[in-house]
């Protein structure tokens, strides 16, 4: 089972949960599947085609996904994936969850 | 003959030969991208400044009112977080005054403003790439609660004199360079100084003037220095009597608009840039008549991965 970590301004959009379990195999299925969960969620994550939009950076553990497999990168049992925005930016502080 | 060293000019002189070099931006009409009899739509290009982006008014102003204050001197090391422009502002300003300076910024900044910093002699202090702004803001309190005599932590997000830098100095501006006609300002929301500074400004001039502000129409978006006021922290600046008006641009509108203004307007800007004009459209479309202004905060050379995405 991965662990979704949910950036602080995105979680009023999954009832306060910081942290999703995933048990899905890649992070495009992982991505679709917390959407179809939490509609309200989709628009910050997805475009119209269901591509993940181009300025939000998705890291699988340590590395961004960009130097992986890209959105068909697997996830494994207790990966931890975290969604970040491509620039520095704005106000999101979850880095505590993932001490 | 006595030669004076630029290191012996009391600081304070050097504060007043500077504020020449800050501001004073030209006001451009945009004739290509939109049109439309009777509404005039204004930009300023405020790259064309020290430092080279909108930002240098508001770290000039706080550097200084810190100065006037004594809480800022060349034995001391002003501090901040920032991501973007302020630092680099900061960090020209405080180059030429030769005020050491540490900026505290994510390690997903990206690297040609990492390159800028050092090349302007900043001691950078990185925070976590998962942290953004916010983690970087702490770190700087931190270290300014850890070494009061260290550092003068300037806290561009609380500082009033982020603001008033825009009611000083940008309204009378853009109030004198529209000859009085404008009636609408459009500006987007970051750390708020731009439009709460600008519209109070504005507003004293002609009460009737219109502000309206723009936001990124997603909470994780591509609009640098932009802030998503339902799902971020709003700064203690910000002042929610004043905008008249809220609208939402989205990042791939911004893109679309890099696009346009530099094809048709021959500009190359950067995507917050973009937004702003965007923004304006949409309220200048409204109209029958009237004079609507924006600014461009910085132009795109800062953006290389943002220009190599669209081109």
């Amino acid at each position: 089972m991965a662990q979704i970590i949910i950036p602080t301004p995105l979680r009023k959009f999954t009832n306060n949960q910081a942290k999703i379990d995933s048990n899905k195999n890649t992070v495009q299925a992982a991505i679709e599947d917390l959407a179809k969960q939490y509609p309200n969620f989709q628009k910050h994550l997805l475009d119209e085609a269901g591509q993940i939009h181009p300025f939000i950076k998705i890291f699988v553990g340590e590395d961004d996904i960009l130097d992986l497999d890209k959105e068909q990168t697997t996830l494994e049992n207790n990966t931890i994936v975290s969604i970040i925005p491509a620039i520095a930016g704005g106000s999101y502080n979850y880095y505590n969850l993932l001490k | 003959m006595l030669l004076t060293t630029i290191s012996e000019i009391p600081l304070v002189q050097k504060v007043h030969q500077l504020e020449k070099q800050i501001g004073n931006t030209p006001l451009i009409p945009i004739r290509n991208v939109f049109w439309k009899k009777d509404v005039q739509l204004l930009v300023k290009l405020e790259w064309q400044q020290l430092g080279a982006s909108v930002k240098t008014r508001p770290a000039f102003n706080i550097i200084k009112s810190a100065i006037g204050r004594g809480l800022l001197h060349q034995g001391i090391r002003l501090l901040d977080a920032t991501s973007g422009n302020t630092g680099i502002a900061y960090a020209h300003i405080s180059a030429v005054l030769g005020i050491p300076l540490t900026i505290v910024l994510p390690e997903n900044a990206s690297k040609e403003r990492k390159r800028i910093l050092k090349a302007l002699g900043v001691e950078l202090i990185y925070t976590s790439k998962f942290g953004g702004t916010d983690e970087a803001q702490e770190k700087a309190q931190d270290l300014a609660t850890k070494y009061p005599d260290l550092y003068y932590y300037a806290d561009q997000y609380s500082n009033p004199a982020n603001w008033q830098a825009h009611q000083l100095t940008t309204a009378p501006e853009i109030w004198e360079q529209t000859q009085q006609k404008i009636t609408h300002f459009v500006a987007g929301l970051g750390t708020t100084g731009t439009f709460v500074g600008t519209s109070k400004g504005l507003k004293a001039f002609n009460p009737n003037i219109q502000s309206i502000a723009l936001q990124p129409g997603t909470a994780l978006h591509g609009l640098e220095g932009w802030k998503h006021l339902e799902t971020a922290k709003v700064p203690a600046i910000y002042d929610t009597t004043l905008a008249d008006q809220h609208l939402e641009i989205s990042t791939l509108e911004a893109y679309n608009y890099v696009k346009q203004i530099a094809k048709k307007e021959g500009l190359l800007v950067s995507p917050s840039a973009a937004a702003n004009l965007a923004g304006a459209i949409k309220v200048a479309k409204q109209l029958d008549k009237g004079t609507v202004v924006t600014l461009f905060p910085d132009d795109a050379s800062k953006y290389g991965e943002v220009l190599q995405q669209l081109f």
